[in-house]
């Protein structure tokens, strides 16, 4: 019944229209500032993300409630890609066309804040991209207009790379999730601990799909290569499978493991009292940190969300702080006076000043690094240290030679 | 050699996880014929229903074993509930359509999920009694590791048992291999099929719960395990108990020792397996061809005719509309009628082989993704402009299908559906995982429009002109004597054949001008967002396209066009106002699936109170 079924059409695309019209476009009004934000709220990253909600709110609330910046208040206007590049590019498009936003922040996974920063670049929209680790986001693929906060992978793994030259260890393996970030991870631990120490050879290489991961025969093919050390870039539920495998297969006994991103508690506590005991790792042990900056940040976020910071709660908070402090020193929400202002911006946060540098668009912003330990029958981070994340980049002159945009 | 032996054991641990979630999926397809992809999500709410009753009873051995017993029950309750309240009623509706629905289920127990357990990753204690290893030759072996072995040795035991010793198995079995004449015996389909619905969703709930001691429950579990079960399924057999068994010791076993020594090739492995298996035994190891019967029984579906004047008004009003849009909506507004106009084309390519063709497809993403890809390469590696880039994304996809559908349309059915899934997950892992060629999961940036394109509305403008043409072109296609040649086959394939019509190279012919149309769809889709990236090629980038195509209406040629207007627009919509956007999707298709069988298409038919054809 052809007929009646274009006549369908026509009533659907009616009404859609009347949905997707704009029923009033919004006019940014002189007394805020619009913050447009994208990330993963739903499926399977909103463990990751909500904490990471919580930290700009926190953020948002505290600067409002002293009156805002630049005598208006911060507004954000948030939505959720749904962990697909695609529709974070199509909100973009919504945020800065219809919702009139001053700039953009946000993003988790690696892929979105790369298609965030392109698109920020097309249209010379100021980009904060808050979480995202790939390297490319500032280096191969930088651009003028994104400015990224998160200690990257290369910095992340470089921190780790110094402490694992360290050790007597000389045979290592490393097991790593089978998609870029494990990839470049991989690569970035393997040149800096190699420069540091020639003699080191690297015996076995498992590279499990994302989230897929075998775990006892993954943890098998390790120990057949008889490994002095492990440096594992596995996490969230393929990190569970690993531990327990290798807990239950003897795998960790004698050796030392050095371990991305594992002592962040968003990896570290839903492990529980299967915790690994004395792996080296790049975190963040909100308990223990006993700066008076810390210490007021972590008091109001449990004053306010009743439940500790994840080490996400951090980053977004310190987006706010980094768009305030920006906000304040281009006196405008003209695009390129903010692009101008991020520069060589300094931000105190909670983790102490950090810089974005003008070099890269990289902040400085640091990780600690330590090692686990149980506490009370869950993952700590003891004998810790804060790398301020200054320290793991490359000098100058191989930067610029990476961000060939410059 | 000890190390093989004891990679072995693990590997058959991993067998014991995958089978047992494979079977349930095999003895539901085999009965229902329901494709049912909330199969995944019956195991994802086992996990969780055990995580949960082993926090509270788990603390013996007893206690803990109990709790994935009673986990797996209540998601047998779980199971034969949809059963009732919504497959119940649309196994009458066209083929697929049940496809849908379990798609809306799997949206809804998403959201359900993390409504009750939160998103955080739950990781249960250890089995106690079975939380050490014991030494094989000097590998430790997990104790937990030889438990799940015999668990799945006792079902497959058990489940033999049930069906060659009871009635209900023998009905099962029956069923599986001819319903139409269980059903003329007297025997009542509605109590059988709940009952091995019910039994399919116990294993699913069985392997989840099963899983707590191995790994944490976590959101990502159901569309993690929903394709390899098929895979399994698919490889052992359709319905074959012993064939998901047998196939899924092949798998785990070359997983185990693939790893071994070609690290990286895990994620493709499994996909090359089961199209090696497919093109040497098109039925699986274990399955038998479909039935010729069956598809002579199935109703045919009435004619097409050519447009009346007024349906040809009405496509003329849905084109004035669409044109006008621009001058009276927001610069948004036009952004997402560009992505509807480009996911139209999509859906329209999807819908030509689905019902032009009558040839099921889940990988139809493999056609647009590589369009979207050819277009992006081009751009990245080539510096092509914006015109030889979308002129290479149909070469692209048309080339995808020449050889893809040169394999799949030997098949038939249900196999030939997975072995389309199959080579679009081969494509999605190269382009995920070539990290040299692709970018990796880092993708190609910078695919953005030339400068007279660059404005939204110049953007849709030309977009819409060209997916409309082709639109317009599979329209003519369908009206073509190769349209109606390509319905014959559909309708009946012997008699088409008994006609001279080469049904293979008709097929072939369909798949290859789909992925082309696909291909152009995806090139523009490339350069609507200005990156590409490897989830294009994603199985949910095809579920999407069968959402859309499925929700419009299969059997209308506007179809389509109604279901990418309204998935899209309902998804940005629900989107931005809920973070329960997937609950409220999952609800509207469920209902949809229930109050209209025939798709929004047939809304109107339905509001006259016109009945079925």
């Amino acid at each position: 019944m052809p007929r009646l079924n274009v006549g369908a059409s026509l009533a659907v695309l009616a009404t859609t229209l009347a949905i997707l019209a704009p029923l009033s476009s919004v006019h940014a009004q002189q007394s805020e500032i619009r913050i447009g934000e994208i990330n993963s709220y739903t499926g399977p990253l909103a463990a990751f993300t909500v904490p990471y909600r919580n930290g700009w709110q926190l953020a948002v609330d505290q600067i409002n409630a002293k009156g805002g910046v630049l005598g208006r208040s911060l507004v954000v206007v948030s939505r959720d890609d749904g962990g697909k590049p695609a529709d974070a590019v199509k909100f973009a498009e919504e945020l800065v066309r219809r919702e009139n936003v001053d700039l953009i922040a946000g993003t988790f996974l690696s892929n979105i804040g790369l298609a965030v920063a392109d698109f920020a670049q097309r249209n010379k929209v100021l980009f904060v991209a808050s979480e995202p680790l790939s390297d490319a986001i500032v280096w191969a693929k930088g651009n003028d207009h994104t400015f990224r906060l998160r200690p990257s992978t290369y910095m992340q793994a470089a921190m780790l790379a110094e402490e694992a030259a360290k050790l007597p260890a000389k045979r290592w393996s490393t097991v790593a999730p089978n998609y870029e970030y494990g990839q470049s991870a991989v690569k970035a631990f393997k040149d800096v601990l190699k420069a540091r120490r020639p003699d080191i050879e690297f015996v076995e290489e498992q590279w499990p799909a994302l989230f897929k991961i075998d775990a006892g025969a993954t943890v098998q093919a390790l120990a057949q290569a008889k490994p002095d050390a492990i440096y594992n870039v596995t996490f969230s539920i393929d990190l569970a499978k690993f531990v327990r495998e290798g807990q239950l297969r003897g795998l960790f006994e004698g050796r030392e493991v050095v371990s991305l991103l594992t002592g962040e508690p968003e990896y570290l506590d839903p492990l529980k009292g299967e915790a690994p005991e004395g792996w080296i790792v790049t975190g963040y042990p909100w308990q223990a940190i006993d700066s008076p900056a810390h210490t007021e940040f972590l008091d109001a976020y449990q004053a306010k969300f009743g439940d500790y910071p994840r080490a996400g709660s951090i980053v977004g908070y310190n987006t706010i702080l980094t768009i305030a402090a920006m906000l304040r020193k281009a006196g405008s929400t003209d695009t390129a006076a903010m692009v101008a202002a991020m520069k060589g911006l300094e931000v105190d946060t909670p983790f102490g000043r950090i810089t974005y540098r003008a070099l890269d668009h990289q902040s400085t912003m640091g990780a600690y690094v330590g090692r686990t330990a149980l506490a009370d029958g869950k993952g700590v981070m003891v004998d810790f240290r804060y790398a301020d994340g200054a320290d793991y980049l490359p000098d100058d002159a191989t930067v610029r030679t990476l961000r060939p945009g410059n | 050699m000890s190390f093989i032996v004891a990679q072995a054991i693990t590997g058959l641990a991993s067998a014991a996880s995958l089978f047992l979630i494979a079977v349930g999926l095999s003895i539901v397809f085999g009965v229902t014929r329901v494709v049912n992809f909330a199969h995944g999500s019956l195991y994802m709410l086992g996990a969780y229903i055990a995580y949960s009753l082993v926090a509270a009873m788990g603390d013996s051995a007893f206690g803990y074993l109990a709790a994935i017993v009673l986990a797996a029950l209540a998601v047998g309750l779980v199971g034969g509930l949809v059963e009732v309240t919504l497959l119940r009623r649309i196994y009458h509706a066209p083929e697929l359509f049940q496809l849908l629905a379990t798609f809306g289920v799997v949206l809804i127990v998403q959201d359900v999920t993390r409504g009750i357990w939160g998103a955080d990753d739950l990781f249960a204690p250890r089995m106690p009694g079975l939380d050490g290893a014991v030494r094989i030759l000097g590998h430790a072996i997990p104790e937990y590791d030889l438990f799940l072995i015999a668990v799945a040795l006792a079902v497959v035991g058990g489940l033999w048992l049930l069906f060659r010793r009871t009635r209900f198995g023998v009905l099962v079995r029956a069923a599986t291999e001819d319903r139409e004449m269980v059903a003329a015996l007297g025997i009542d389909q509605r109590w059988l099929f709940t009952a091995a619905f019910g039994l399919g969703a116990v294993l699913a709930g069985l392997g989840g719960a099963l899983q707590v001691p191995r790994q944490a429950a976590s959101l990502s579990m159901d569309l993690n395990i929903i394709v390899d079960a098929f895979v399994v399924v698919v490889i052992g057999g359709m319905g074959s108990i012993m064939g998901a068994f047998v196939a899924a010791v092949l798998i785990s076993e070359l997983l185990a020792f693939g790893l071994v020594m070609f690290p990286e090739i895990t994620l493709v492995l499994i996909f090359l397996v089961m199209a090696v298996t497919l093109v040497l035994k098109p039925s699986g190891l274990f399955g038998r061809p479909e039935r010729a019967a069956t598809e002579a029984a199935r109703n045919p579906d009435p004619p097409l005719r050519l447009a009346v004047p007024r349906v040809r008004l009405g496509w003329f009003a849905l084109l004035a509309a669409a044109v006008g849009a621009p001058l009276v909506v927001g610069e948004f507004t036009v952004i997402v009628l560009t992505e509807i106009a480009i996911l139209a084309l999509f859906a329209a390519s999807l819908h030509f082989l689905l019902w032009g063709g009558g040839l099921i497809t889940f990988g139809h993403a493999a056609y647009f993704g590589l369009g979207a890809y050819g277009a992006g390469l081009a751009v990245f590696h080539l510096s092509a402009g914006m015109a030889p880039a979308l002129l290479l994304a149909p070469l692209a996809g048309a080339a995808g299908a020449l050889l893809f559908g040169w394999f799949c349309v030997r098949l038939s059915g249900i196999y030939m559906a997975m072995l389309t899934l199959a080579f679009a997950q081969i494509a999605w892992s190269a382009a995920f995982q070539w990290i040299s060629f692709t970018g990796g999961d880092n993708g190609i940036l910078g695919v953005w429009p030339a400068a007279w394109a660059s404005e939204p509305a110049a953007f849709y403008y030309f977009a819409l002109a060209v997916c409309g043409l082709v639109v317009w072109g599979l329209r003519h296609a369908v009206f073509s004597p190769f349209g109606y040649t390509l319905r014959a086959t559909r309708d009946s394939a012997l008699r088409a054949a008994a006609l001279g019509v080469d049904v293979t190279r008709h097929r072939w012919l369909a798949f290859v001008l789909a992925g082309a149309a696909a291909g152009v769809a995806g090139g523009f889709f490339a350069f609507a967002k200005g990156s590409v990236f490897p989830d294009v090629l994603f199985v949910s980038t095809s579920v999407d396209g069968l959402v859309m195509v499925l929700l419009g209406g299969l059997q209308s040629l506007a179809g389509p066009i109604v279901g990418a207007i309204a998935f899209t627009g309902i998804e940005t919509e629900l989107t931005r106002l809920t973070e329960l956007w997937q609950l409220g999707l999952g609800l509207l298709i469920v209902a949809l699936v229930v109050v209209l069988p025939r798709g929004l298409a047939g809304l109107p038919r339905r509001l006259r109170g016109g009945g079925g054809s």
